[in-house]
């Protein structure tokens, strides 16, 4: 197999595609570049320029407002210049493939393209073409990564936690096609998290499961069990009846994070969600709402940890 | 026009034989010796003379997708791959659905002179799996079996009907096995790289679910079926049990499939993108077991061109297929070493067995024989060059790595229409 391409000679972050791949020290890194960076978005003058003078692409194949948004505020916030593009609705439309947009936007000089794309990989294939000098954040590809989402919730589980060492991490729901659940399992296992828990329905949950380094359980009694952390993950409404799920009503009823089912994790255990949230599908309002939510500070933390990202890949020169 | 090799290290795996001599051919058939001064002689000193490859699947592109490649350009890559008889199969556009278009291949490709084609009919119309071409007709043009290429008969009638029809006539007919269900929107092997790439899985058991369906029938029809490609071990454990009980059925698998697995997918690269998808490490394992034990009974080149701008996508968009006639060979090679067969062992895969499925009578080194020979030398490595390819199709997991195995000259019906 190739050398990552996300690293590069000497071991530093050229692109982020992935949190696979990544070794310890480096997340670790990012993450406590992301906490120095929390101080900053508290300040009344929220600006550190270091990116200024570089240009950030922020390009969208795929609908997004939160990502989107945080990235922008994340790369003004280190004084770039972002330009965003919602490439779905333009070029792709009629018909330019995307080997050549990013070839377009290059020759506009650019320094940083934040990528989203509907195709599992595609950033990979962009990073492959661009210059030397030029950085690729995958801000969510297909089913397959969602590595800023991952890294701020690794950073929020540090925050609330502490320690990665003991803990019990439970994600619940659509697994299957969930990029979020992938990055995030890639980053607490090479963290030490010494279990990762999966829970859904069999049709929810892929067939390599086991490979990622997972239990896999099928009954929420079971795998919330004592959980120190439990992540939900959005039930998109296009898999709610059909093949995979008769109904929102019957996800709900087994798979639903209510008051009841929380009370088997740990009492101080928090709950996490990438967003949007369905609520009554997967997550109960009283517990989206509740004390163990840290529902939005994630959204918080996610603007430290974009800009952990960005500096670390453009800041450098 | 009488030509004489001389000095080869003669291989037939028809009848086994591995030695020195000479092979002599007289107005396109071998004799048992010369009679009287040649016209040409080739000096094969050091080298194998060998039939000629026989590849049961090999798209040309024509018609219909000629900014692939055009049937100049892959017929030059099959002569420059030892391959001197070729099927291809129906998928071009228009599908082979009709005499005029059967015919009108086979008249470019044999005003070409390289190696000789034979068409694989459509079996359904369009080949969108209802209703049955006019089998017969095909037939009388040029068809030498009937198939789906990679499209599904999703309709069980369909397909049972249609196995009647040909066993009627005695037509053999081709077919993949995969559940177009299971199957769809699937663009890898449904297993721990696809869950960890996020790539949309066809299981196994797409493979097992087609082939059971397609034995059943096969059982009620009495018809003759080739299975293509198969690429699981379940399905290879399938088509042994069905040999043993009987069945008159023959199968290939393609020839990436008995080296690279779901692994080489690395970072999503394209090249690996195939129909079937690379499976398991274990799955590759019993094909390429299964191949050495006669279950499986030919290696195929599966050569499908594609064009770069068809590659250059995310993972999922792009085009499946590999290019191949011209690594057939030396991935034939390499898997018969690592089977530790001898050379005439690996070399029936590609010569024998296959001219056995499409009942022609090339394939040997005998007197009467068509002369369609291959002189390679299988130790000279090489590294795989997009720009040495003659294949318009680049496409290969190979690209940059180095096999073993090169072509010298190659002869079909006695006349030399490749050497370097």
């Amino acid at each position: 197999m190739p050398r990552n391409p996300q690293l590069n000679a000497s071991g530093e972050l050229q692109h982020l595609l992935s949190i696979e791949g990544l070794p310890r020290e480096l997340l670790i890194k990012i993450l406590d570049t992301a906490e120095s960076f929390a101080g900053v978005t508290e300040r009344d003058i929220k600006k550190v320029p270091l990116l200024r003078g570089k240009s950030v692409f922020n390009l969208f194949f795929e609908g997004s407002t939160r990502t989107r948004t945080t990235f922008e505020i994340a790369a003004k916030r280190l004084s770039a210049d972002v330009i965003n593009l919602n490439v779905a609705a333009s070029s792709t439309a009629k018909g330019e493939s995307l080997l050549d947009t990013v070839a377009n936007l290059s020759a506009m000089q650019a320094d940083i393209f934040v990528v989203r794309h509907g195709s599992s990989g595609a950033p990979y294939l962009v990073a492959q073409h661009v210059k030397p000098h030029e950085h690729v954040i995958n801000a969510g590809d297909g089913r397959h990564a969602h590595p800023t989402q991952g890294l701020l919730d690794l950073y929020t589980i540090r925050h609330y936690k502490k320690d990665f060492s003991g803990l019990a991490v439970a994600i619940v729901g659509d697994v299957l096609h969930s990029r979020v659940a992938r990055s995030l399992i890639h980053g607490l296992t090479t963290l030490g998290v010494p279990e990762v828990r999966v829970i859904g329905p069999q049709t929810l949950i892929p067939a390599g499961a086991q490979g990622l380094g997972v239990r896999v359980y099928h009954s929420m009694r079971e795998g919330l069990k004592d959980a120190d952390v439990v992540v939900m993950l959005r039930l998109q409404n296009e898999r709610m009846s059909g093949a995979l799920l008769p109904s929102a009503q019957e996800f709900n009823k087994h798979y639903g994070l209510t008051a009841e089912k929380l009370a088997l994790a740990r009492p101080d255990a928090i709950v996490m969600h990438p967003g949007p949230m369905n609520r009554g599908v997967e997550i109960d309002s009283s517990v989206a709402d509740g004390p163990h939510s840290v529902i939005l500070p994630q959204v918080t933390f996610g603007i430290a940890v974009r800009m952990a990202v960005m500096s670390m890949v453009a800041g450098g020169g | 026009m009488k030509l004489l090799v001389k000095g080869a290290r003669v291989v037939d795996p028809a009848s086994g034989r591995d030695g020195l001599g000479d092979v002599a051919v007289v107005d396109g058939r071998i004799v048992a010796s010369m009679p009287g001064k040649p016209d040409r002689v080739l000096d094969a000193k050091g080298l194998v003379v060998a039939p000629g490859l026989i590849d049961l699947a090999a798209r040309l592109r024509e018609p219909g997708y000629e900014y692939k490649a055009t049937l100049e350009s892959e017929m030059d890559a099959a002569v420059a791959g030892g391959v001197t008889s070729l099927a291809c199969p129906p998928d071009t556009d228009p599908p082979l659905d009709e005499p005029g278009l059967v015919d009108m291949l086979r008249r470019r490709a044999k005003a070409l002179e390289r190696a000789r084609v034979y068409p694989v009919g459509a079996l359904t119309v369009k080949l969108e799996g209802r209703q049955l071409t006019e089998m017969a007709e095909l037939a009388e043009a040029g068809c030498v079996a009937f198939s789906q290429a990679n499209a599904p008969v999703a309709d069980t009638e369909v397909l049972w009907r249609a196995l009647q029809y040909a066993a009627t006539f005695g037509f053999p007919v081709w077919l993949r096995a995969e559940d177009p269900w299971l199957a769809k929107g699937g663009v890898a092997h449904d297993g721990d790289v696809a869950t960890r790439l996020g790539l949309a899985g066809i299981p196994a058991f797409a493979e097992t679910v087609a082939l059971a369906t397609l034995l059943e029938l096969v059982r009620a029809t009495g018809a003759r079926v080739h299975v293509c490609r198969l690429s699981s071990a379940a399905g290879v454990a399938l088509l042994r049990r069905a040999r043993h009980d009987g069945l008159p059925v023959t199968c290939d698998v393609g020839v990436h499939h008995v080296h690279l697995s779901e692994m080489d997918l690395g970072f999503f690269d394209a090249q690996c993108r195939l129909q079937p998808p690379l499976r398991s490490a274990r799955d590759r394992d019993a094909l390429a077991a299964g191949l050495a034990d006669g279950t499986i009974d030919c290696i195929v080149s599966d050569h499908t061109p594609v064009d770069e701008d068809a590659k250059l996508l995310p993972f999922a968009e792009a085009e499946p297929g590999a290019t191949g006639l011209e690594l057939l060979l030396p991935l034939a090679l390499k898997w018969g070493v690592q089977a530790k067969l001898t050379l005439a062992q690996t070399l029936a895969r590609v010569t024998s067995a296959p001219a056995r499925v499409l009942g022609v009578d090339s394939g040997r080194i005998a007197p009467g024989a068509p002369a369609d020979l291959v002189m390679f030398d299988p130790q000279a490595p090489f590294r795989v060059d997009a720009r040495a390819l003659r294949s318009q199709g680049k496409n290969s997991p190979y690209l940059g790595l180095e096999l073993a195995g090169r072509v010298r000259a190659t002869v079909v019906a006695g006349n030399v229409v490749y050497e370097t």
